[in-house]
């Protein structure tokens, strides 16, 4: 391997308003080499690779890259990309208005002599770039038509088409399935064997031990080490990340929810939302986690989002705790005790200007009514409260949402919803894209909300989160509701539903 | 020096300032600038001419900082609904068809009330159109734009509609023995009651909500469409008040001039409160602040003999000015100066301790 020094990065300071990002944290990555960057939510991964790309101005610290003098000082990402440095970051950034051609060459677009986009030419180049990474969309179709997975596949096809030296993978798997997640590895290999150094983020072990080459460990903003994959046990590296011995994940009962009752919470039938989810019937009894498992685009979030009422039910019945609800919005379900936190954070839960305060007392507020205000000092008790009990890392209660790490913008979401005090609970990719420490608490939570008479529906693309928790789980295939699977539950048996065992 | 530094960290600070200065500038032109003396039992004074002259944009200013947190837009109609709602009350209050009453058709507070409903009515025609059918709000409103002055000059029948009678003027001018000019009560009174609707209720953080992410909001059990369309319908109220007082002032409906170019100021003045256009969290008291900014501006520059032609090239110089101070580029830049020179100035204290003291 060439061990050809790409980027050093020293001594690297950023500060925010309350908080130290980074103290004297430092990177180095080399040339045809895939570096893992691991840590926990806050460790400082994103600001790092910010400070790199030029989305953060760095308070201190030097950047050298091989082949550029002296100290780089990126001033925005186009600066970056000048000298080869790519970055497909964990919320995908591009224009869903625009069609996928126009995404991928955006400010770049081949001309014709008059100085107009040549549109044919790039829909051929966009076609060609998606035919080697082997992407089978129509590159003509505006971005938004397809799924955040596709999307992010853009994105790194952006990023690739620039003929970068260094790429940076911030979360990019998060929201990827199975074979595509195999289809970025490859992808990421053959990148490696062109000498680009690939700089990965990700939350999941197995990943790091699969693709990677080297990996930094990062802990509240500060470098904790750098190590060589094939020498370090998977114990010691979240030993590092965690700055303690960690077993935590075992202490989880693999049972889920121990004692349910007879009573049914709610009894929905022949739901359905025309395009996107079949009629299904769904039944949930009290104190009982549920799980929703299915590949990405087989209407999992569909089905719920009809549940709740964020998409309203065209077809179809709900009775909760005897009643027949009528749902017109969302507010009719958290009248009706249902709490609802989305899969796409950024879209449909955050509302980043506000405080931590406000965002976790709104749909409490929502639901006591617009003249029925809650009290400032109350408002005050319930953040801190939430703060306190869900570890809610952030330099105040009235911080915007938006400077909050990801796992922690999640947690104050999370506050949001147990502020009401649900009977009905739905999680919709609650552990997305947030460290395994976060997930663990997560799962914990799920379980201790369940013995406490709480129904919830918990969705994850990784199986084993919901192995640990779920003790039933719907089984979801092309917007339709396929079937339940009960009791003894393995990872290979779920497999085998999701992937319709009477089709092979 | 740390006390500064809070200071000129809270959000109102940068609009206050540029107010202050706007009246300094005054005072030092003409230094009798802030007496207010009483004469014929009314209060008199530069400074009761701007609070009163700034009545309307105020009033305006408050419907549009709703408008444009919820919906990160412009309610661009205010003027010619301002204009319509003047129409409304007087064609009432004279009888449709009379271009000069001395007597009153209907009671005057009836004329008044309608002339307001009309407002509200446009409002809520806005509010349709942008938040049920999703049109961008410029657009929107640009209906109205054109077409409410017309509709008004319909009311009156193509002519100016004169109220001669005498407690019609009150509004624009005082009210029998009290030296406070009315439309500084009436904009107090909008002011208070919408305050209140923020401090109260939990309409400041809906719009806000709204105005920040509306899918997000929407999940969390707020009516985002209803909220839209309440705050487009308080923005027409507001323009229908401010067209009454307007009409108030002139005893008539002239349907060209009451509130021309209004919409635009009222849009400035939530600008220059500090507020962004591109919606979202907004300070109230900041836009009324802005509202009186330009004000004392127009009525500076008028004092200062500068004609009416005129005037609006100058106002446009300070506009600017103020816009830079406040954008953020600028901020950045100047704590980057201040950032500099400090240092510069530790080094050179530095050097200095180097030196053998002589």
């Amino acid at each position: 391997m060439d061990e050809q020094v790409l980027i050093t990065m020293r001594d690297i300071t950023k500060t925010f308003p309350g908080v130290v990002a980074l103290n004297h944290a430092q990177l180095t990555l080399r040339k045809g080499e895939i570096h893992a960057l691991m840590g926990e939510n806050g460790a400082g991964k994103s600001t790092i690779i910010k400070c790199l790309t030029g989305v953060y101005e760095r308070d201190d610290g030097e950047i050298k890259m091989d082949g550029v003098e002296g100290n780089i000082y990126n001033h925005s990402t186009q600066d970056a990309q000048k000298i080869g440095i790519a970055t497909v970051y964990q919320e995908v950034n591009l224009c869903p208005n625009l069609c996928v051609a126009e995404n991928l060459f955006i400010g770049r677009e081949p001309k014709t002599k008059l100085g107009t986009v040549d549109w044919k030419t790039m829909f051929k180049m966009a076609q060609k770039l998606m035919d080697d990474l082997d992407i089978t969309i129509d590159v003509t179709a505006t971005l938004e038509h397809f799924s955040i997975a596709i999307q992010q596949m853009v994105a790194i096809a952006r990023a690739v088409s620039m003929d970068c030296k260094v790429l940076i993978l911030d979360e990019p798997t998060s929201s990827l399935d199975e074979k595509e997640v195999e289809k970025l590895f490859s992808l990421m290999r053959s990148l490696k064997q062109k000498g680009v150094g690939i700089l990965f983020v990700t939350h999941f072990l197995e990943q790091v031990y699969e693709v990677c080459d080297r990996v930094t460990v990062m802990r509240n903003g500060k470098f904790v080490g750098e190590y060589n994959i094939d020498e370090l046990p998977r114990l010691k590296l979240v030993a590092a990340m965690l700055g303690k011995d960690f077993d935590d994940l075992a202490a989880i009962k693999p049972e889920g929810a121990t004692s349910t009752s007879d009573e049914v919470v709610l009894d929905a039938e022949g739901l359905s939302h025309k395009g996107t989810i079949k009629p299904f019937n769904f039944k949930i009894r009290k104190g009982e986690v549920v799980g929703v498992t299915g590949l990405l685009g087989s209407g999992r979030s569909e089905m719920v989002r009809c549940i709740y009422g964020a998409d309203k039910a065209q077809s179809g019945t709900e009775i909760m705790h005897d009643k027949k609800l009528k749902i017109n919005a969302p507010i009719d379900s958290i009248k009706s005790g249902m709490g609802f936190l989305p899969d796409d954070r950024k879209a449909d839960g955050c509302i980043g200007d506000l405080s931590v305060r406000e965002n976790i007392i709104l749909a409490l507020q929502a639901r006591s009514g617009m003249f029925k205000r809650i009290p400032r000092a109350k408002q005050i008790e319930f953040a801190d409260q939430f703060i306190d009990i869900l570890k809610i890392k952030t330099a105040s209660r009235e911080t915007p949402l938006s400077q909050l790490s990801g796992g922690n913008q999640q947690k104050v979401i999370l506050a949001r919803w147990l502020c009401t005090h649900p009977d009905f609970l739905i999680l919709d990719e609650p552990t997305r894209g947030i460290d395994i420490g976060t997930k663990t608490e997560f799962q914990k939570l799920v379980l201790k909300f369940a013995s406490e008479g709480m129904s919830v529906v918990f969705i994850s693309s990784e199986i084993e989160e919901m192995l640990r928790t779920c003790s039933r789980m719907c089984v979801m295939r092309d917007g339709e509701k396929v079937g339940e699977i009960e009791g003894e539950m393995t990872q290979e048996s779920v497999m085998n539903a999701i992937a319709g065992g009477d089709k092979k | 020096m740390n006390g500064v530094k809070n200071l000129t960290k809270k959000a109102l600070f940068l609009p206050i300032f540029c107010m202050i200065l706007v009246l300094l500038i005054n005072l030092a032109k003409s230094p009798t600038f802030f007496s207010v003396a009483i004469q014929n039992g009314v209060l008199y004074g530069r400074l009761i001419d701007i609070l009163n002259r700034g009545s309307e944009i105020a009033i305006l200013a408050v419907g549009q900082t709703l408008v444009v947190a919820v919906s990160a837009g412009t309610d661009i109609s205010v003027g010619s609904v301002m204009s319509l709602s003047a129409c409304g009350c007087c064609m009432m209050l004279a009888g449709y068809g009379v271009n000069s009453a001395t007597q009153l058709a209907v009671p005057m507070i009836v004329g008044m009330l309608f002339g307001v409903l009309l407002g509200g009515v446009s409002g809520a025609f806005n509010g349709t159109l942008v938040a049920k059918l999703k049109i961008q709000p410029m657009v929107a409103t640009l209906i109205l734009y054109t077409a409410a002055r017309a509709i008004g000059l319909l009311l009156c029948d193509n002519q100016i509609t004169y109220i001669r009678y005498e407690p019609y003027k009150y509004l624009g001018n005082f009210l029998p023995g009290f030296p406070v000019p009315t439309a500084i009560l009436v904009t107090i009174a909008v002011v208070a009651v919408v305050s209140l609707l923020l401090k109260r209720t939990a309409l400041g953080l809906y719009v806000q909500s709204v105005g920040i992410n509306s899918r997000a909001a929407r999940i969390s059990g707020i009516n985002s469409d209803q909220i839209c369309f309440l705050c487009y319908l308080l923005c027409g109220l507001c323009a229908g008040i401010a067209g009454i007082v307007a009409s108030s002032r002139i005893y008539s409906a002239d349907s060209n001039n009451i509130g021309l170019n209004y919409e635009l100021d009222a849009i400035l003045a939530v600008a220059l409160g500090g507020n962004s256009l591109a919606g979202g969290k907004f300070n109230m008291a900041g836009s009324i602040i802005g509202a009186y900014t330009i004000q004392a501006i127009t009525t500076t520059l008028l004092a200062m003999g500068v004609s009416t032609d005129q005037a609006p090239v100058i106002k446009a110089v300070i506009v600017v000015l103020i816009v830079v101070v406040q954008a953020p580029v600028f901020k950045a830049w100047m704590s980057r100066r201040s950032a500099r020179r400090l240092a510069l100035a530790s080094a050179a204290t530095e050097q200095g301790k180097g030196m053998p003291v002589k």
